[in-house]
């Protein structure tokens, strides 16, 4: 009982890297230039594409081939903040997020073109291997895949580093000095221009990781799977649009919660219907926003007069 | 406002036409045009002379005459053109009334709002449930559409009044994703709860056209004219549109729509103003509702047979793409939303011949379908990037060439 509830948090914890990855990759995006990017399933689908291409067609080395689909993901996204973003600075939210809405249309057609309804693997370093953590009588009891472990510890390296650049480096200064204020980072010298593309290549990039590491567990991908991103939504939501902790604390939350749901909803709530812990995250999200309508660690907006 | 007496009126008006303005509020505001002597219109005969006048639904003959022959030609149309393209003008026109109702939630209330098709699917399940045949599992009670319509309407709007305290306290972007959370778990439930949607990947047939006791699938001669029962399907869509399109546009400037408005641009500064905030934002979330209630029950008459994975986050991208590309807070704009999202498809497999690298099987470049989708999205991008007005912009600048002819820029 207890060793099932363990291996499901287990699971939980590294999917829910995943999705703190990549609600961190929105939540870069939306720092800088207040826009939730909705394309980001785009971007994602995309990484993923490249890396597999790279992989299997290629023959590169998986970890050679991610890191060559993040820097190109990167420059994909750089270009589209170029093109259609930029011209919407100083309009409404609305209509900025609508225009992502736009280019996830676009990116997700090119998706399915690129797949040609087909699925494709990614070559991945785990596979199914997985460690046992506490033996059983006849099985092993408390189980760990090895990707899951692979997940938790990619994220957490490559959002320590980010965290450092971002609060020791001067351009990473200079990004939080965009977010801040954009008009005072202009007249501090700050090229706020380069500061919004540069986090997009960044949003990008850290979606094309993300979508690399959901792929990654010896599974196969097609063009549709780009909708995983949406999962990220509401641990973005959950914690809060604006945080980075809240991203973390929420992609976490939101694994757990859909790790247990898909080991005890079947049993104990088989009404709920299958594939139900891909919803459970967004009926948490429903919850929490009725207590907290800015999330957990969300800017609660200063109401003036 | 009380008319003042005939004869001091007029001299008081006689002695104030030359300052017009000024003297302005000796007008009757009441009658639809207030009484201006001869001399001060000379020259400009359409000059409004009274609130009402100036706000009226169709307040320039130009107006009138459009309106009057879109109407014409929409009751024409079905009779001129063929089978299947007075199929896919009634589903524009049950698109127009979906996007209506989001128009006046995201155009004019300012509330972004994913989860429309939620709604529409509420509707179309009700009608399914009050007027659709009984399955070997679904229900359907086999009443008559014109119930089933208005109760398409009532039941999402109630659940629509649910939800809406919920939608009041999250603002902007967090909304966005609230009412996508609303759409997955709506879709989760539907694909469950095989009674009402026949199950998932199976689905169940809409209500049955039976309005006022005529069945619709029969075919119907009114004097010479023969109607069969694809044109009676567009005609009803076709009178409900134009019924929900005027009682739209008459809240849009009633007191209620310019609350909407004032929200929009400010909520805060709106209450401050006295707008009941709360108040204003449920009614625009409840009508929203309704309308799409009314237009999922007609788009599942229409289609047939609807599955619970149809309204799904393409569908709401739909409808906000013919929100945005018609153009936001305005209801003629999505009336041409509507038409140009429904027909593009069409419209594209007519130039797919003169386009050579367009498939119509797999391989090639790209699939009709691929090329349609990459078409919409990137309408919605350069329509918001070029015309925020959308389709009803461009008019707008047809129109205001011609009414400031010669002195147009």
């Amino acid at each position: 009982m207890m060793a099932a509830f363990l291996t499901a948090v287990l699971a939980g914890i590294g999917d829910g890297a995943v999705y703190a990855l990549i609600a961190v990759s929105f939540v870069l995006i939306y720092r800088a230039t207040g826009v939730l990017n909705f394309a980001q399933p785009g971007l994602l689908i995309l990484g993923t594409w490249v890396t597999s291409v790279l992989v299997v067609d290629r023959g590169l080395p998986f970890w050679v081939a991610v890191v060559l689909a993040v820097v190109a993901v990167a420059v994909v996204s750089m270009g589209v903040e170029r093109v259609a973003i930029r011209p919407m600075i100083g309009r409404p939210v609305f209509s900025t997020a609508l225009v992502t809405v736009g280019l996830f249309i676009v990116l997700l057609v090119l998706a399915f073109r690129l797949f040609a309804a087909r699925a494709r693997t990614i070559g991945d370093p785990w596979q199914l291997e997985r460690w046992c953590l506490v033996e059983g009588e006849v099985t092993c009891a408390v189980s760990l895949y090895q990707h899951h472990a692979g997940k938790v510890a990619v994220t957490a390296v490559v959002l320590t580093v980010l965290g450092l650049w971002l609060g020791r480096s001067r351009i990473g200064l200079a990004m939080r000095a965009t977010s801040l204020d954009q008009e005072a980072a202009m007249a501090q010298g700050i090229n706020v221009g380069r500061m919004f593309s540069l986090s997009w290549a960044l949003g990008g990039g850290l979606a094309a990781l993300g979508g690399v590491l959901l792929a990654a567990d010896g599974s196969v991908v097609q063009a549709n799977d780009a909708l995983f991103a949406l999962v990220a939504l509401p641990a973005l939501i959950l914690g809060g649009i604006d945080s980075f902790r809240g991203a973390v604390v929420g992609g976490i939350v939101m694994g757990l919660v859909s790790g247990v749901a898909r080991v005890y909803q079947p049993v104990h709530a088989p009404w709920l219907g299958p594939n139900f812990e891909n919803v459970a995250p967004y009926l948490v999200m429903i919850l929490v926003l009725l207590v907290r309508p800015y999330g957990l660690f969300g800017t609660k907006e200063v109401q003036r007069v | 406002m009380t008319s003042a007496t005939g004869t001091g009126e007029d001299r008081a008006q006689a002695r104030g036409t030359a300052r017009l303005t000024g003297r302005s509020r000796t007008l009757r505001s009441g009658t639809r045009r207030g009484r201006v002597p001869r001399s001060a219109r000379r020259g400009r005969p359409r000059l409004y002379t009274s609130y009402d006048a100036d706000s009226a639904l169709l307040n320039t003959p130009a107006k009138r005459w459009w309106t009057l022959a879109v109407v014409l030609l929409a009751l024409v149309a079905p009779f001129l053109l063929s089978r299947d393209l007075t199929h896919l003008l009634s589903v524009a026109a049950v698109m127009a009334i979906a996007g209506i109702g989001l128009n006046l939630l995201t155009g004019y209330a300012g509330q972004i709002s994913l989860g429309h098709p939620f709604f529409m699917a509420l509707g179309a399940y009700t009608g399914a449930v009050v007027a659709g045949a009984p399955g070997s599992i679904v229900l359907g009670w086999e009443l008559d559409l014109s119930l089933a319509l208005v109760l398409a309407a009532v039941v999402p709007g109630a659940i629509g009044l649910l939800v809406a305290p919920l939608a009041t306290r999250v603002r902007g972007l967090y909304l966005a994703v609230l009412t996508l959370g609303l759409l997955m778990l709506g879709e989760q439930v539907f694909k469950q709860w095989a009674a009402l949607t026949g199950g998932s990947g199976v689905g169940r047939a809409g209500a049955l056209p039976v309005l006022f006791g005529n069945d619709l699938t029969r075919t119907y001669a009114v004097g010479p004219l023969l109607l069969p029962p694809h044109v009676s399907l567009y005609l009803v869509c076709v009178v409900l549109l134009a019924g929900l399109g005027v009682a739209a546009r008459n809240l849009a400037r009633s007191r209620s729509g310019r609350a909407f408005a004032a929200v929009r641009d400010r909520d805060i500064a709106a209450e401050i103003m006295g707008v009941n905030l709360l108040r204003t934002k449920t009614l625009a979330f409840a009508l929203s509702s309704a309308y799409a209630g009314v237009a999922g029950c007609l788009y599942a008459v229409l289609i047939g047979r609807v599955a619970p994975e149809q309204w799904n986050i393409l569908m709401a991208i739909n409808l906000l793409a013919i929100v945005v590309i018609g153009g936001v807070a305005t209801i003629s704009g999505t009336l041409l939303g509507a038409a140009f999202v429904v027909l593009l498809p069409r419209l594209l497999e007519w130039l797919a011949p003169w386009l050579p690298f367009v498939s119509t099987g797999s391989g090639g470049l790209i699939t009709i379908f691929q090329l349609q989708s990459i078409l919409f999205g990137t309408l919605i991008v350069l329509f918001l990037i070029l015309e925020p007005r959308g389709l009803f912009g461009l008019w707008h600048r047809v129109r205001t060439y011609f009414t400031t002819w010669p002195f147009s820029y």
